[in-house]
Formats: C-alpha cells, structure tokens, sequence
C-alpha cells in the first residue's frame, strides 16, 4: 500500500520521500528505523502522560514486534464490561489487529506471561471487590506466583458508581498491580461511572491512538483511523442497542404482590416483535429511564431556573429545553462526592466546601445517603452559574439492567420482567427509584419503554440439559429462574432442578406461586424451599433452608450441580456463600479452608454463578 | 349391637365414608398436610378430615380472581371453631380468644348460631398454636365440625339461674360424653405420643365405630318459655321441664334440621318431635342411643339424604321409639306439658337471685372494632375486669352473666366509654336479624349474608317507620346457601342465597320457633324483595289482630300456606 497525503500526516513532498526510500529498505533496516523514530520521537514528548507507550520503546530502545497480539480481559458482572469489550474487540478487528477477548475466568493465570499488548476492562463489585468472575486472576495477581510483566503493554478501564466509596475500586487495583510487576502503560487508566459510554469511547480512542501510532511507525502506510474504517454492513446485527434503545410496548404489567403487601413488585410483559433482539436466559434487559417530571418541576423550581432554557445535551452539542434534558438526560435523584466536589465552585459560601473537608467524612457520607440534587440545591444553592453550565457537572441518567424473566423460546417475540418498585421516605419525603416507579407508575399497558438486550454469560444454564442446578434467589432475584423454567420446560431438559426462594411474607410475597407450583406438580421443577422471613419471630432466610437440607445440597454439588444465586450481595449472597462452605464442611469433611477451594474451582468451573447486585 | 362395616352397607358408600374408612380414626394425612410449606392449603381429602377437628380450610373470595391474576393461589386460610358446650366461656377464655383473633386470626371473631367462637383467617402455618393456646384456656375444637355430636347449646336465658346452671352441667357432660375417643386431635395439635391404636373400632371409638356418624350431629337443651336454642332444628333436643322452679327431667325431641339443597325436593327442612320424656340423670344414656341409632340407620350413600331428620322421616316416630327402648333397657315416659313463647333473646339487664346479667346485642355475631364503635376493644376491656361469664346465644348475641352488684357499675360505665348496646336504639326486626358468614370466608356462600342483611335491613326500616311498625318484633334470617347456618327456615322471614345479589324469600314460620316458613318468592334481587314486603307491612300495620305476629300474619292473610312438617315444605 502506497502512503499518501490522504491517510497520513504527511505532505505530499514527504510522502514522496518515504515512498522512495521505502521500497529500497530491507526488513532489518526498517526495524531499527522504526525504533529509533520512536526513541527519539520520546525524548520530545516524555511529558505526555497520555503516550507512556512511546516512552517504553525508547526505554527498551529496541523494535517492538511487528504485530503484538491484543488480549483483552474481561471482569464483568451485569455485562457492562462484556458489551464494552466486545465493541473494542471488534473495533480493533476491523483495523485488522489481532484481538483475543477472554472472560477473566476463562483465562489462565499463567498465560499472563505470554500476553503482549493487554487491555483490562473491568467493573468493581459492591464494596470495592472485584466481580465473581475477576476473583481468581485477581487473587493470583497479588498472590507470589504473579509473575513479573516487563514484556507486557496494558491499559485499563474500570467502569463503576461514583455513588460508592471505593468507586473503581477493581480497575484501580488492576492498573496499580500490573505497573507493580512491571508491565507498561499504554494508556492512563479512565474511571468511567455508570453513564461510562463516553468515558469508555475516550479510552479507546487513547489506546487506539497509541496502537496506531506504533503500528504506523512499524508498518507505514497501515490504516489508521481516519482512512480505515471500513463499511462493514451490519446485516445480521440487531440495530438496537444501548446507544439506540428498541421502544418496547408494554404488554402486561401486573403488580405480584398481594393486599397488604410492604412491596410492589411489577411483573412487566414487552413486546419485542420487529425489533431483532435475541436473548438467552440469564441475560438482563437494560432500560433507559426518564426522571418524573414532577420531580423536575420541583429542581428547576428549587434552582430558580427557567425550564425553556437551551442547553447543550452531549459533547456533539445538541440541545434541548433544561426540563426535557432534565428528564431525559442527566441524573437528578442520586449525590455523589465528585459531583458535590464540583457543585461546591457554585455554590455561594463556604458550607459545601467545610461538608467536603477530610475531616468531616462521616457527616458527608451521612448527607450524600437518601439526598438528591433537590437537596442540594435547597441546601446549598442559589448556584452561581447558568442552568446550562450546571448541568454539565451531572452524570447522564444510567441505565437499569433487570434479569430476564421469560424464555424467548417460551415467548417469542417478548421479554418478561421483574421489577421491584422502590419506594421510601427520607429527609422529610418521599423518595422513588428512577427506573422502577416509572415501571411501577408509568407504564401501563400500551405505554412504551427504551431498552436493549445485555447480555451475560456469566449467568448461563448449563450446556448439558441433564445437570442438575439449584437456584437460589431472593425477592426479585427469581426473576432469571422463571427464565430457567420456561426454557427447561420448553427444551424438555430432563435435569433436576432445586428452587431456594425467599421473601417477607408467603400470603402476599409469594412470587410466581402458582408457576413454581405447576412446575413442580408437571416435574420441571424438581423440589423447592422457601422462607419468608417476617412470618415468623424468627427470622429465617433461604441460607436457613440451605442449611436445614444440607445433606441433600451436599449430594447434589456432588452430583455436579450447577449453583446460581441471584439477588441481593450485602445481606444474601454472602451468608448464602458462608452456609455453602459451611454444608461442604459439615456433609464433606472439608476445612475451612477446603471448603473455601471447593467453591472456588466450581466457580472455575462455572458451576457457581452468581448474579447480585 | 355391634358397628356396621362399611361393606354391610346397602349400595355405594358415599367418598366420605371411604376416606373415612382409610384414615385411621381422623388421622389421614393431616400432619403431613400442614408440614408442607410451599401452598397455605391442604389436599382435599384433608380438608375433609380437618372438620372433624373443627375446622374449615377456606379462602378470601373475594379477591380470589384479583391473587390468581397475580400468579398467586388462592388467600386459603383456616376457619376454626371452638366446642364451647352452651355457649359459656370465662373472661380468661375470653381473652384468650380475642388474643388469638388478633394474632392469628383476622382481628374479628363471629359469635355463631350454635353459641360458640368461629375464628377466621388463620394461617396454615399458625393452626398448631392456635390449637395449643386454646387448650391452655381449656378449650378444644374437637368435633365442633365433621361427621359427628357439634357444640351442645342450652338457653342463655338467665331468667331462672339455679336450673340454668343445672342444665348447663348437663349439656356439658352431655358433650364430654359424646366426644370422639381417638388421639387424634392430640397427637396432631398437642403434640401427645403418638401410641400405636388398635385397629378395633371397639377399642378407638367404643361408640362412634371407624365410621362416626353418617353426617353432622346437633344436640339442644331448651328451658322454656325460652326458646332461644331453637330446639325443633335439633336432630336431638332436650326441653327442661320444670315443676315450682325445679328442674324434673326433659322431653326429648328428634329429627330437626334445617339444611337443604336446591332444587332438590328429596331435601327439606323439618323439625323435630317430642318422642317422650326422661329424667335428668338418664339424658347422656338417652343421648348415646340415639346417636348409636343413627350410626346404624342413617343413610351412608347419600349424604344429602343422611341427616338424623331423613332416618326419622324414613323409620317413623314409633319406630324410632321402640329401638330406643329396645337399646336403653327401659322405656322414656310420656312427654309433658310445656310452653315456648319466643325463639329470640331479651336484651338489657336482668337480676336474679343478687346478680346481674347484661345481654349485648352484637349484630350478626360479629366482635370486632367498627368506625366509631371500639365492639371488640370493649368486650376485652369488661373481660380484664368481669367476674362471672360470657354466654354467647343461639342469636348471636352476648350474655355478661353473674355480675356481682358492685361490679355492675364498672361494666356500665364501660358500656357507656366503648358504646356497646343492649340493641334497644334499632327497630325491633334488627333486634331479631341473624345472618350466617357467608361470603368472602364460606367456600359454601352463593350469595352475601352478614355483610348484606344490615343493609338490606336499613332500607326495610324505612318501610317498617311508614307503617308505625318499628317496634314490632319480627324475626329476620339470611343464610347465604341453604345449608343454613342462620335457621333461616324458622324466620318469620327467611331469605336464603341463590347467586349473587339473588335470594328465596320465605315468610310464616311461628315466632317461638314453632313452625316452618315456606318460599314466597323466587330467586329475587333487593329492588323486589323491598316491592314485595312493603304491601305486605302496611296490610299488616292495619288489620292485624292483637298480639298477632307477623308469621301468623301472612298465613291468615293467605300468602303462604302453613308448614307443619318438614315433609310439606316445598309442596
């Protein structure tokens, strides 16, 4: 391929220079050429963290490889991660790069070695830990056996909720660790928060940059972005996604809970016919929610703004009137600490900068919880700064991921949903999910809702339809079992199923009664368990029930059964991880310890998954 | 005589007697049953064999398509019924069963027509400690449903105190003595050993056998004048007779009852006949033979047909009679003189002998806190501070009973604080209205009952005022099936449910109990129900004859023909 003034930084009496020394060069020659450019090239930009890739090679003062193979390595839990990386993925096999995209727990350890260029995308867990699926490559990272990485490139994306204190937690880690044994950054690791599109696309373009630069020194004339992007027509893709949601009518909307029920769980039907989405069970269908307008109201009010005012939307710079971005655009019902920390600029008075000092951590943790940016503007504003400029220091609204109710082979052309309407009182009033309200409140049937298919392939029935599997599931967290059930039920999959299921009270909470009870009468379900835990003085939770039967969940994880638990990590998923290890303890002879290896080669195996949240 | 075996039985036994036969003296599946967590019902064979245990699987009807429409089975719950031998219970009884109502139960309890406590709305899952407070107060629930003797009743009437304590007694070990001797109940409820039983009918059940009773079983002492137990619905009655005050013995009456089905002629109410008359110490003997006498004659392929009423009917008086002779040994004397003036209660107080006795009027049965009028919060407070008993009334209403003097002004002046009622403030015909539950609870209920005959009764009231006859005693009924919990045939109106909205009004059954009604008018809804009774008030207001009632009423005035016998009724 002839270089030309079209796609490269060259002028054409440039261009016709290389193009006649080219030619002439052998290999070895173009080699040492490519890495003295680029040695020298540093010198000149050392200051520029963004290409710390360049600074390497002049470090190494040597050639790199003519092709390093990319390994992209993926934690993710609700799929965000997943979806992410396989955008990367295929972005970069259309400019011809060499792409291995890997779960992490697919991916073995040792093999780290032999990875070149590695791109670690990753989502962080609850309290700052990694995903289920991260663990063990985590652990053997900061474990002795990690071994020492000079040969390899990285760059690292951590996706995460700046609503929590270790926001990023995971990709921090990863990024701190592998800097640590000794590999090299190609591109300053971005902390993307839920609304991490944009932030996810920046990375890319940096570490795309880096790659291309590299690749342009060592094969001059290759595409680079600008003249590469080919016309791929994506026929058998489906047209909708997260960036362009299907609009789904709402077909049914039943509320599960009965009179006298402390919950509302809504029970939603979506038409998907026309749209070419496909999903499998344990996928999870992402909504894009509105804020309620009345909520809206009640900012612009509280700000003193002008709800027809023109503002900017996204960096392409389209608008829209403050309240129609306001609904339908940026966050308004959550604080976190870098939003206060740029709200504070705005803010007239030191108030908000003294709730912001180190040593008031605890009353500003206490303040951000159950607050919005009602609040905050009551408390702390006027703001002094235009609505449009505001508003450019709010998250976009993030979208709801739910499991996936129904089988699409049970259903076709439909998704099922089961969502929990969150509801309660705080600071003087009433407070409402975003995403589960508006399921709640605003979405009868006939309305529609924006949403995409995630999916997730860390939560998968098994591929033999004889294995038995034992789904453990609190509240909501049934929803991906109904899913099992009708997809068991539909593939006549003759595997032994066991249902663990708790919630608050068995006359109004019961969810899906009659379903699990057909199953069971017609076989598909093979036993159930439930506890609900204020029927009782006692409380009792499914880990109780788990434990009671015991001896029989030890012979069916030694039968091979798959184990799922869906729900609520704080107060579930972990007491039901203890009340495994403990029934392996107990029925298997195991330590502690033992106990601990058991689980973890089942999750290596992928015969413990888990979808919490 | 020995006890039949199901297979000397003539043609088909019906599927009771079969699940009956394989169920190990009311064992059957039960414990099982209620072990089960993942549905709040139990198998319908259980269901069966729960009655005998004095309870009712049911569900809320009312909101039974809104749950299944939720992918939620139906609310079942459980009803259950204490055996409460003529209604008397202690204030701690008392209290025990508020605290139940409210804890288990669905905050209400119902006051029935046989003077016991009903409980509704109990879960599956708190049956067992229900069942075991109960027995802490020295209650139970054994046979208060099912294939055997029901609660015993006897007049509330505390007019004369000595007698009513004495047939009280009676009436008591009357129950205690035809109770089920299985362990059933104890096994399950309370948590007894199980022992391993004989399979000897002989042994288990001495005299009821494997099979019990062909159908339920109802036994009534009355103490004339009163007739408040409605003795002519009894299968077997008792009528105390007294001589200067003092109790000499009882007529014994048989083969009352009202239960029927539509449609079905070969099913009719009747009441019962005075067969002779026995002394006081010889009623538990006279009692079992009779009971044994039905377990040998009563129809065991037709339970529509197999009520003590039915082998009456079929065997004859005389019949009957002798084969009570023959079983006793001896023979029951001729019967003797006696006189019912009323079948409904007298409210208010009342003094006898230096205590004082309040009877509440509490509509329908129902005890619970109404808008503005704290009913069950009230009872409880008079039970903290009462001393003597409650008596509950075959009408459904409340008896304070023994009050000392002292005591009486702390009662009032409770009265008074939670707006309880002697009823004296409504018309008369509510005074003398009684409905059976019905919907939503009563699996049974083809129409509304409790919840609708307040209502209806208000629009009658206007009529009632029109026609200057608000305080004429009237005795009203509903029943919302006509098996007939609320007596509805011994109504001088009578309605029983067809569907919803819809009833048979029956009119002219004798004020005292003493005769059945008979059908007026046909499956009828509330616009034609009111168009019809309203000439029929005023033609009463007007040319009635003194001290005549409204029964006798529309027999002379021609509307409906007399039923003397159950055997007429539908004709």
């Amino acid at each position: 391929m002839q270089l030309q003034t079209m796609n490269s930084p060259f002028d054409q009496e440039q261009v016709e220079l290389i193009n006649r020394l080219l030619p002439m060069l052998t290999d070895n020659q173009k080699i040492w050429l490519n890495g003295y450019l680029a040695g020298s090239q540093s010198a000149a930009t050392v200051a520029v963290q963004e290409q710390p890739g360049l600074e390497w090679y002049a470090q190494q003062g040597g050639a790199p490889a003519a092709t390093r193979e990319i390994t992209i390595l993926v934690g993710s839990h609700t799929g965000n991660c997943e979806s992410v990386a396989k955008e990367v993925s295929k972005k970069l096999q259309d400019k011809d790069y060499q792409v291995k995209l890997t779960p992490m727990d697919e991916f073995k350890p040792k093999d780290l070695k032999k990875v070149e260029d590695l791109l670690i995308i990753t989502s962080t867990h609850g309290d700052g830990h990694p995903p289920d699926n991260a663990l063990a490559l985590y652990d053997f990272l900061y474990s002795k056996r990690a071994p020492k990485l000079e040969d390899v490139r990285f760059s690292v994306l951590a996706l995460g909720d700046s609503s929590y204190e270790f926001f990023c937690q995971t990709g921090k880690d990863f990024d701190k660790r592998l800097e640590e044994l000794g590999a090299n950054r190609i591109h300053a690791r971005v902390d993307a928060d839920l609304d991490f599109e944009e932030p996810a696309e920046e990375w890319f373009d940096g570490v795309f940059s880096v790659l291309n630069k590299d690749r342009e020194t060592d094969r001059p004339g290759a595409p680079t972005a600008a003249s590469g992007t080919q016309q791929t027509a994506p026929a058998e893709q489906p047209a909708y996604s997260r960036s362009n949601p299907f609009n789904a009518e709402v077909l049914e909307n039943i509320n599960l809970n009965g009179r006298g029920s402390n919950k509302e769980t809504r029970h939603l039907e979506l038409d998907l016919e026309g749209s070419g989405l496909q999903y499998e069970p344990g996928d999870s269908l992402g909504i894009v929610p509105e804020n309620e307008d009345q909520l809206v109201d009640q900012l612009i009010a509280a700000a003193g703004w002008n709800p027809d005012e023109p503002v900017s939307i996204n960096k392409q710079g389209d608008t829209s009137s403050l309240r129609d971005a306001l609904i339908t655009t940026f966050e308004i019902t959550s604080l976190s600490k870098p939003l206060l920390e740029k709200a504070a600029a705005f803010a007239e008075g030191n108030a908000l900068a003294d709730l912001l000092e180190p040593e008031n951590k605890e009353q500003l943790q206490a303040y951000i919880y159950g607050r919005d940016l009602i609040d905050l503007t009551e408390d702390f504003g006027p703001w002094q700064t235009p609505a449009a400029e505001f508003i450019k220091i709010l998250r976009k609204i993030p979208v709801r991921l739910y499991s996936i109710a129904s089988s699409s082979k049970a259903n076709p052309d439909e998704v099922h949903l089961t969502v929990g309407a969150l509801r309660y009182e705080a600071n003087g009033r009433k407070r409402t999910g975003v995403c589960s309200t508006q399921c709640a409140e605003r979405s009868e049937a006939g309305a529609s809702l924006p949403v995409f298919i995630q999916s997730n392939n860390n939560f998968r029935l098994p591929e033999n339809p004889e294995t038995p599997i034992i789904m453990i599931g609190a509240g909501t967290g049934v929803a991906p079992y109904r899913a099992f059930m009708e997809e068991r039920e539909e593939t006549d999959a003759q595997g032994d199923a066991w249902l663990f299921f708790g919630e608050q009270h068995f006359v109004t909470d019961f969810l899906y009664q009659t379903e699990w009870q057909r199953w069971l009468k017609d076989g598909v379900l093979t036993k159930m368990d439930v506890a609900f835990s204020r029927d009782t003085a006692e409380k009792i939770y499914v880990q109780h029930r788990l434990m009671e039967k015991s001896q029989e969940v030890y012979q069916w994880l030694e039968a091979g059964a798959n184990v799922y638990i869906c729900g609520d990590e704080k107060y579930m998923a972990k007491d039901v991880h203890a009340t495994l290890a403990a029934i392996l303890e107990q029925e298997g002879n195991m330590s502690a310890e033992q106990a601990e290896e058991y689980l973890t080669s089942m999750r290596s195996d992928k015969r413990y998954l888990r979808d919490v949240y | 005589m020995k006890i039949k075996e199901l297979t000397d039985i003539e043609g088909t036994p019906s599927e009771m007697e079969v699940i009956k036969d394989r169920t190990n003296y009311l064992r059957g599946n039960i414990e099982e049953s209620f072990a089960e967590r993942l549905t709040a019902s139990i198998p319908d064979e259980d269901t069966k064999l729960l009655k005998f245990h004095g309870s009712y699987m049911q569900d809320d009807r009312d909101i039974r398509n809104e749950r299944a429409q939720q992918k939620l089975e139906p609310a079942y719950q459980f009803m259950i019924r204490v055996r409460l031998p003529a209604g008397v219970a202690t204030p701690h009884q008392w209290l025990t069963m508020d605290n139940l109502a409210n804890t288990h139960g669905n905050g209400t309890l119902k006051l029935t027509t046989r003077q016991t406590f009903q409980m509704h709305g109990i879960l599956k899952w708190n049956m067992k400690s229900t069942i075991q407070e109960m027995n802490h107060a020295l209650m139970d629930t054994i046979a208060a449903c099912g294939d055997v003797n029901r609660n015993v009743m006897s007049t509330s009437n505390p007019y004369q105190s000595d007698v009513h304590g004495e047939v009280y007694d009676i009436s008591r070990e009357l129950s205690e003595h035809l109770l089920p001797k299985t362990r059933a109940y104890h096994e399950i409820w309370l948590d007894e050993e199980k022992v391993v039983d004989s399979n000897e009918a002989e042994e288990v059940e001495p005299m009821y056998g494997r099979y019990y009773l062909p159908r339920k079983f109802k036994i009534g002492f009355a103490i004339p004048p009163a007739n408040d137990v409605d003795i002519y619905s009894q299968d077997l009655g008792f009528i105390a007779i007294l001589k200067d005050g003092k109790l000499q013995g009882f007529n014994v009456t048989v083969g009352g009852g009202m239960g029927m089905t539509h449609g079905d002629t070969n099913t009719y109410p009747q009441l019962a006949r005075v067969i002779g008359f026995c002394p006081p110490d010889k009623v538990n003997e006279v009692g079992e033979k009779i009971l044994t006498i039905q377990r040998d004659y009563g129809n065991r392929t037709d339970r529509k047909n197999a009520r003590f009423k039915y082998t009456v009917d079929r065997l004859g008086l005389d019949w009957i009679r002798n084969e009570l002779n023959t079983r006793l040994g001896w023979e029951i004397e001729q019967e003797r003189p006696f006189q019912f003036d009323r079948n409904g209660d007298r409210y208010g107080w009342i003094e006898s002998d230096g205590k004082w006795h309040l009877t509440l009027f509490i509509e329908n049965g129902r005890v619970k806190d109404f808008d503005g009028y704290p009913l069950m919060t009230g009872l409880r407070e008079i039970a903290h501070v009462h001393t003597g008993e409650f008596r509950l009334t075959a009408n459904q209403n409340l008896i304070i009973s023994n009050v000392t003097a002292t005591n009486k002004e702390k009662i009032d002046a409770l009265v008074e604080k939670y707006g309880l009622t002697d009823g004296k403030e409504n018309s008369a015909l509510r005074q003398n209205s009684m409905a059976c539950v019905a919907l939503p609870t009563c699996g049974l209920a083809m129409a509304e009952a409790e919840r609708y005959l307040p209502v209806l009764i208000s629009k009658i009231e206007d009529t009632l005022d029109e026609a200057g006859l608000r305080d004429e005693e009237i005795i009203i009924r509903m029943s919302g099936c006509p098996n007939s919990c609320s007596r509805p045939a011994l109504g001088e109106i009578g309605f029983i449910g067809k569907a919803p909205g819809k009833y048979n009004m029956y009119l002219g059954a004798g004020f005292a109990g003493d005769r059945l009604n008979k059908m007026y008018r046909e499956n009828i809804g509330e616009e034609e129900i009111l168009a019809t009774l309203k000439p029929i008030f005023f033609q009463f207001a007007k040319e009635r004859a003194e001290n005549e009632h409204f029964g006798d009423f529309v027999i002379r005035a021609g509307y409906v023909a007399p039923v003397t016998s159950g055997l007429n009724f539908h004709s």
